[in-house]
């Protein structure tokens, strides 16, 4: 589904990612961990297009399309799917309005015909049923005001409605208190299916307690430099990433 | 594409509507003089006190100096090389219905998407269609007519309401007034009256379309609204013009009258000929308005869109007279390319327990210049008044610039002020957030932009909303958005 091969980018003159290689399979659901200045999140954004990134080698082939070569509103066309770790505030867009563009835009690109009002409406709750939230949000504009905690689920409820094949969720558990990021993680599990895959960019270890993933890997200096099963998360959680580092000098 | 180069082209984008309609035009040879006034009042068939009325403003304003202090910059206008009258051919032969109007400009209708038939009967709109200089298509006069509402051209008014003429014309924005309204007080060519009786709610929402279409013709409209005590009329006036080399003079006046009680609301959507990519050929648009709240309890209310014109000079203003009178402005402007805007309101608090409402949004975009510049004067006499005054500026890319000169002064110590300013710019955050759900960067900028302007939006009749929300798409079209 995701296949990443030697990647390497830059922002300026700093290569943040060094090298990265990267398989993931329909369904499966990947951990990215590693500690600050690791490149987590540049790794996020070069995978959904963000400007700024330099990237000089390696490549990146989602079903089979170079990724790399898309804007950012092709990538989301083909169902790839970014939740922010600091969603965007669009003053005086309102939630709905911006929901229903979206989804419009991307049915369009699909070939697939736009969604009236009513249809559209009948969704919006269905997901919202799905996510067990309110419908206060949509009332309200784009994060506009949101907490952090709302402003999280407001990332997972756009994922619950675009449907994407492939979503990244960066850091999303930064920030949350416990119980919002029960809320958050409820909302991720039940939005996992055979054919969505995921890419889980964290700090800590705890969001993995309520999101068990398939594959766990650590990223440091731009590079992936161990790759385990769950297990390897709570390894991390217990001793740190500070072993593994030293680990790595060491070879 | 970096968001520099999505700027550019929304920029570039072109004059969607930039065409000219082939119809003989009866004009007269540039030029300037008292000779010129008489032979506009004398073609258009005016009794002496107008002609005399024309002939006070033009010797006044040959005394009067262009004025300099707006931050807009063009080259001196040379006033003896516009020609001041223009019509469409046969004045004396107006056409009484659609089935008389040429089609060629029916034609220029249609391109402009304006619904003058039909679809207007079914909006319940009335329209008095301003083609150049002379107005050539008005209906539902006799709806308005059995409300006792007068909707005609002023050249009619001059005829068939001279009383009210005399009373009213020139009662809000004298000929002293300012360079551009003595000008327009002499050769003024025509322009729309609206008169509502006393109690009368007008029944349709009143509105004319301009178009500047003969070629180098400077354009003078004049409108008069009155609304007698506890009347009540919603005013639409939208224009849009073809695209032509040479600058256009545009020097409008607009003067409203609210006795007690009653309300007047005026909304504007104006889509100019801002000018080619080097700013050239666009029209000057100096416009002065003015309403007047002579009434106690009394209202008016301005909402403009300003989308087009190469420079614009306005300010849409309101004298509180009456006590407990209100006055509302709120605008929306944008410029892109080379447009330059200074615009803004006056808010003269004369009346006791006056309350006035300013809500301002600038959009800059390409190397686009916006200026607001607003005066709220509370008066001695004016006690309990209060103000609240919002402007925000938007800017797109960064070759564009905003500014804000709000004046104040308050001569009562009762008065109640608040001002809040905000200038933000449409963030490459913003843009990658849209764009990572899949919306295209112009989707993305028209979003954000009607985001900002949605107050002043909420504010304009329905039908005219949605009108706008579409021109200011299509402005910024490849320019942001």
């Amino acid at each position: 589904m995701l296949s990443v091969k030697g990647l390497r980018a830059k922002v300026g003159e700093n290569e943040i990612l060094t090298g990265l290689d990267l398989e993931v399979g329909p369904g499966e659901i990947h951990a990215i961990m590693g500690p600050n200045g690791s490149g987590k999140s540049t790794f996020s954004h070069v995978l959904s297009g963000r400007e700024g990134y330099e990237v000089t080698a390696g490549s990146v082939t989602f079903e089979g399309q170079d990724l790399l070569a898309l804007e950012p509103e092709e990538r989301a066309h083909l169902g790839v799917f970014l939740a922010f770790q600091y969603p965007v505030e669009l003053p005086g867009v309102n939630n709905t309005y911006f929901l229903k563009a979206a989804l419009n835009s991307i049915r369009k690109a699909r070939g697939e015909s736009e969604l009236d009002a009513v249809s559209f409406l009948r969704l919006i709750k269905e997901k919202l049923k799905i996510l067990h939230l309110n419908d206060s949000l949509l009332k309200r504009a784009v994060n506009a005001g949101f907490s952090g905690g709302e402003k999280k689920r407001n990332e997972i409820f756009q994922m619950a409605l675009l449907e994407p094949k492939l979503a990244i969720l960066d850091e999303t558990d930064s920030g949350l208190d416990i119980d919002a990021l029960r809320v958050v993680a409820d909302g991720v599990n039940a939005l996992r299916n055979p054919e969505r895959s995921m890419i889980v960019v964290t700090h800590y270890q705890r969001l993995l307690d309520y999101i068990e993933p398939d594959r766990v890997h650590v990223l440091a200096k731009g590079r992936i430099i161990r790759s385990g099963g769950k297990e390897l998360a709570l390894e991390l959680e217990e001793k740190g990433y500070g072993w593994i580092l030293e680990q790595e000098q060491a070879a | 594409m970096t968001s520099t180069q999505a700027v550019d082209d929304i920029v570039r984008s072109e004059y969607e509507h930039g065409f000219v309609t082939e119809i003989e035009s009866d004009t007269l040879p540039p030029g300037l003089d008292e000779g010129v006034v008489r032979a506009i009042s004398a073609r258009k068939g005016e009794p002496e006190f107008m002609t005399e009325w024309r002939l006070k403003a033009y010797r006044h304003w040959l005394t009067m100096q262009t004025p300099h202090w707006a931050s807009v910059h063009y080259p001196p206008i040379d006033f003896q090389s516009i020609s001041y009258f223009s019509a469409p051919k046969r004045p004396e032969d107006m056409p009484k219905s659609l089935d008389e109007i040429d089609p060629a400009l029916l034609e220029t209708y249609e391109k402009l998407g304006i619904p003058i038939e039909e679809q207007k009967a079914l909006a319940g709109i009335a329209v008095d269609a301003v083609f150049d200089s002379v107005s050539v298509a008005t209906t539902f006069r006799s709806a308005l007519a059995d409300a006792g509402v007068i909707f005609c051209s002023i050249s009619e008014a001059v005829h068939d309401h001279p009383e009210l003429i005399k009373q009213y014309l020139g009662s809000v924005v004298p000929h002293t007034d300012n360079y551009y309204a003595g000008l327009n007080a002499a050769v003024f060519s025509d322009g729309t009256f609206v008169y509502v009786p006393k109690g009368v709610r007008c029944p349709m929402e009143l509105s004319t379309y301009f178009r500047i279409n003969a070629r180098n013709t400077g354009q003078f409209e004049r409108t008069l609204i009155v609304a007698e005590a506890g009347s009540y009329v919603s005013y639409l006036e939208g224009c849009t013009a073809p695209q032509r080399d040479e600058n256009q003079l545009h020097a409008a006046v607009v003067e409203l009258i609210a006795m007690d009680d009653a309300e007047i609301k005026y909304s504007t959507v104006q889509n100019w000929y801002p000018g080619d990519a080097q700013g050239r050929g666009g029209i000057y648009n100096f416009v002065t308005k003015r309403g007047d709240c002579r009434g106690a309890r009394s209202k008016i209310s301005w909402t403009q869109v300003e989308t087009g014109s190469a420079i614009t000079w306005k300010y849409p203003s309101c004298i509180l007279r009456g006590d407990d009178s209100v006055g509302e402005f709120y605008s929306v402007a944008v410029t892109k390319g080379r447009q330059q805007a200074d615009t803004g309101t006056k808010m003269i608090h004369l009346g006791r327990n006056t309350r006035s409402t300013i809500v301002s949004k600038g959009i800059s975009a390409g190397e686009g210049q916006q200026t607001y510049r607003g005066l709220v004067r509370i008066s001695q006499r004016a006690e309990g008044a209060r103000n609240h005054t919002q402007c925000d500026s938007l800017l797109i890319g960064d070759r564009c610039s905003a500014n804000t000169f709000p004046y104040i002064e308050v001569k009562h110590p009762s008065a109640n002020l608040e001002h809040e300013a905000t200038t933000s710019k449409i963030s490459d955050d913003q843009l990658f957030y849209c764009r990572s759900r899949g919306l295209t960067e112009e989707d993305a900028v028209s979003m954000i932009v009607n985001g900002f302007c949605k107050e002043v939006f909420n504010e304009l009749p329905m039908e005219f909303a949605v009108e706008a929300q579409k021109l200011l798409s299509i402005s910024l079209e490849g320019a942001v958005g």
